[in-house]
């Protein structure tokens, strides 16, 4: 068998990569370092009980009562194990690269699904991300960005993508292909066709893409502890390289406590019943200001003249 | 006037070999064998016919008939391998994307046998689909949109989502969709396919009741025959891919093309589809006012009828001559038929009713059912033995 040095082309390709295009990996850089800085700052700098009122009330609203009061629970569990800071610090990153992983996902999705060819490039490649061990993604993190926050955030990212490319796609292929047809005969241009008709019908399954991808990418920023990320991943890395079972114990609950909050927040943008019921509630704050949600107000008041 | 929709030659093949497979079925060569020979499927071939303005049309054939391809080549929802479509002389096949995206807007509407609406928006939202397409203002959309919807009996429910109504009510809203664009022509797809039969039923009336108002050019494509011939002007029989047989209904139901469509005819109610237009035959006799009482008397016995329809100047039915009444008119030297003569012992129709309306009225009378035009000229009679001949159903199916 001839020895086929494959490791050492990757290898050789990373470095040309760094030579030639160098101001890339530094915007790239500074960028995500911004953002991350800013939403940790956001959310770790004021008392603990601000976010925590907000958090409650945001799971009031999406969810009801009982994920109200898990949160209120959950948090203020966190704050006593004196967690606060570095669930915070989590958080930023998961919400950083879950917003980023959706940005390029779910587009990636919706060209696959209209066209078969790059259907078929991107299915294989998303299985290889998928079962590729996370650690091998940190490795050209590194080189790519260094230690600290940014290659984290990047590794978790690229971990991120695949459910939210896959169930994107799978999404709108699901969409009922005789409403698709009907607004073909009605005239519809393909881009009317995707904003108005497979979007909205996709939504529930990319809502639940969206969630994947954001447990996917908490699993991930634990691990980006190792490369000096801040955080809950920094708080288990610690404790696991100095076989401390209490903190390591700590940390992981604080993990578990976010990931559970995260996940009943996130599946309920995927349920139906729970996005209308938002949808709904939206549509009635918004009705007098126009739009379509005001036609029953409008015929139960006949002799309204129009704002 | 000329058609507003025309369909040549219209063919369509799905699978690879096209080229081959269309030469093939020019040969003749038969659906299973062309798929045999090809891999691939010969959907349609060779498909024409022309509507007319206001005509309703029906493609009936059985599942695998290629009729939902063929309503989808005539608006490119599926492309034709072959064959032209003309809407309004206008040729579909030498169309561009956007023209085409207009064409489908304005001219031709569609509705779907599943319904096809968008679940995420409400009823008037759906029938006002074409409008927003099109690009027209909110109040416009909404004036049409409630327009429609009032047309089928549903503007009461117009903020509802489509998931809250039954299958009827949702592919009232499918109407309404395609009647607000206000397009010359309607494809319907199997429309009320997928609905029980009373309202099944419901909806063919309404659809009758819509055309007799609203005159548009349909294309209605079912796999029901009884529904084909309620509906129809014209029927177009398909069996894989090809035209059977192309008439009115009474034409396909007094002659079937083949025993195929002799098979569908067995099965069809005759005296929903037959007329008494269908049915009329010339009198074997009449008589005139003032004609002498003892010719008639013997022309009766001759014909071995006991009564005769006795007409004025004008063809109108004055009332009947039975024989006993002439027979004492003669003895008692009365030789002129007068209203003396003449009873009201008969039944008429106008052509139009259908045989059901008036079956039980026949042989009831000395004189066959007469059929009478609106002035009440009598254009001829039913007779009872007209009813049997074409209530007798066609050679039963042979096996194999």
């Amino acid at each position: 068998m001839p020895d086929i040095p494959l490791g050492q082309w990757v290898s050789d390709f990373i470095d040309w990569l760094l030579a030639t295009v160098p101001w890339l990996f530094d915007a790239i850089s500074a960028v995500m370092q911004v953002l991350v800085d800013g939403l940790t700052g956001a959310l770790a700098t004021p008392p603990p009980v601000v976010w925590i009122v907000l958090f409650t009330l945001v799971a009031l609203l999406i969810r009801g009562w009982g994920l109200a009061l898990y949160t209120v629970l959950a948090f203020l569990l966190v704050v006593s194990l004196e967690l606060w800071v570095e669930t915070m610090q989590t958080l930023a990153l998961v919400l950083v690269a879950a917003v980023i992983a959706t940005a390029i996902g779910v587009p990636i999705g919706i060209l696959a699904a209209r066209n078969r060819a790059l259907s078929v490039v991107v299915r294989p490649v998303l299985d290889s991300m998928q079962t590729t061990p996370v650690f091998v993604y940190l490795i050209p993190a590194v080189f790519f960005f260094g230690v600290g926050v940014v290659p984290g955030v990047v590794a978790t990212i690229l971990f991120a993508i695949p459910p939210g490319v896959r169930l994107t796609e799978l999404g709108i292929r699901q969409v009922d292909r005789e409403v698709v047809e009907a607004a073909h005969a009605f005239g519809a241009r393909p881009g009317q066709i995707l904003r108005e008709v497979q979007l909205p019908l996709a939504l529930p399954s990319i809502m639940a893409g969206i969630n994947q991808v954001i447990m996917l990418a908490l699993s991930m920023v634990v691990t980006a502890g190792l490369l000096g990320a801040a955080g809950l991943g920094a708080v288990v890395v610690r404790a696991v390289t100095q076989l401390d079972v209490a903190s390591g114990f700590e940390g992981g609950l604080a993990v578990v406590l976010l990931a559970i909050f995260l996940d009943r927040l996130t599946a309920a943008f995927g349920h139906p019943t729970a996005l209308s019921r938002l949808f709904r509630a939206r549509t009635r704050r918004t009705a007098p200001s126009g739009g379509t949600a005001e036609t029953p107000r409008r015929s139960e008041e006949p002799a309204q003249a129009p704002a | 006037m000329p058609p507003v929709l025309r369909a040549t030659g219209l063919t369509k093949v799905f699978g690879p070999r096209e080229k081959e497979a269309l030469r093939l079925a020019g040969e003749g060569v038969r659906r299973d064998e062309i798929h045999r020979q090809t891999g691939s499927t010969l959907a349609v071939h060779d498909v024409g016919f022309a509507v007319e303005r206001g005509e309703l049309f029906v493609v009936m054939g059985l599942s695998g008939s290629g009729k939902s391809t063929l309503v989808r080549l005539l608006n490119r929802l599926i492309e034709p391998s072959a064959g032209t479509v003309e809407v309004d002389g206008q040729d579909l096949r030498a169309l561009g994307d956007a023209d085409l995206r207009t064409l489908r807007n304005q001219k031709v509407s569609m509705v779907f046998q599943h319904f096809a609406l968008l679940p995420h928006r409400t009823v008037r939202e759906n029938a006002a689909y074409g409008l927003k397409v099109r690009g027209v203002g909110a109040g416009e959309q909404r004036e049409r949109a409630d327009w429609a919807l009032r047309t089928v009996g549903l503007l009461d429910r117009a903020d509802a989502r489509p998931e809250q109504l039954s299958g009827g009510m949702q592919q009232r809203v499918g109407l309404a969709r395609a009647l607000a664009a206000d397009s010359e022509v309607l494809l319907m797809d199997e429309p009320f396919s997928a609905l029980d039969p009373l309202i099944r039923r419901d909806m063919q009336d309404l659809l009758v009741r819509l055309q007799t108002e609203l005159h548009k050019t349909i294309v209605f494509i079912t796999h029901d025959l009884n529904e084909a011939m309620r509906l129809g002007d014209r029927i177009l029989m398909l069996k894989d891919g090809r035209t059977v047989q192309l008439g009115t209904g009474p034409e396909i139901i007094s002659a079937p093309a083949d025993d195929y469509v002799a098979d569908f005819t067995s099965d069809v109610d005759r005296t929903r589809v037959l007329t008494a237009g269908d049915l009329l035959r010339e009198p074997r006799m009449t008589a005139q006012l003032g004609q002498s009482t003892g010719e008639v008397l013997r022309a009766l016995g001759a014909a071995e009828a006991n009564g005769v329809y006795v007409l004025d100047a004008d063809r109108r039915i004055a009332g009947v001559a039975r024989d006993d009444l002439l027979a004492r008119a003669v003895q008692d030297g009365r030789s002129a038929v007068g209203p003396r003569e003449l009873v009201a012992d008969y039944t008429t129709t106008t052509p139009d009713r259908p045989l059901v309306e008036f079956v039980h009225l026949v042989g009831r009378h000395p004189v066959p059912l007469g059929v009478v035009d609106d002035d009440g000229r009598l254009l001829g009679v039913v007779p009872r033995a007209a009813v049997l001949d074409a209530l007798a159903v066609v050679p039963a199916r042979r096996e194999g």
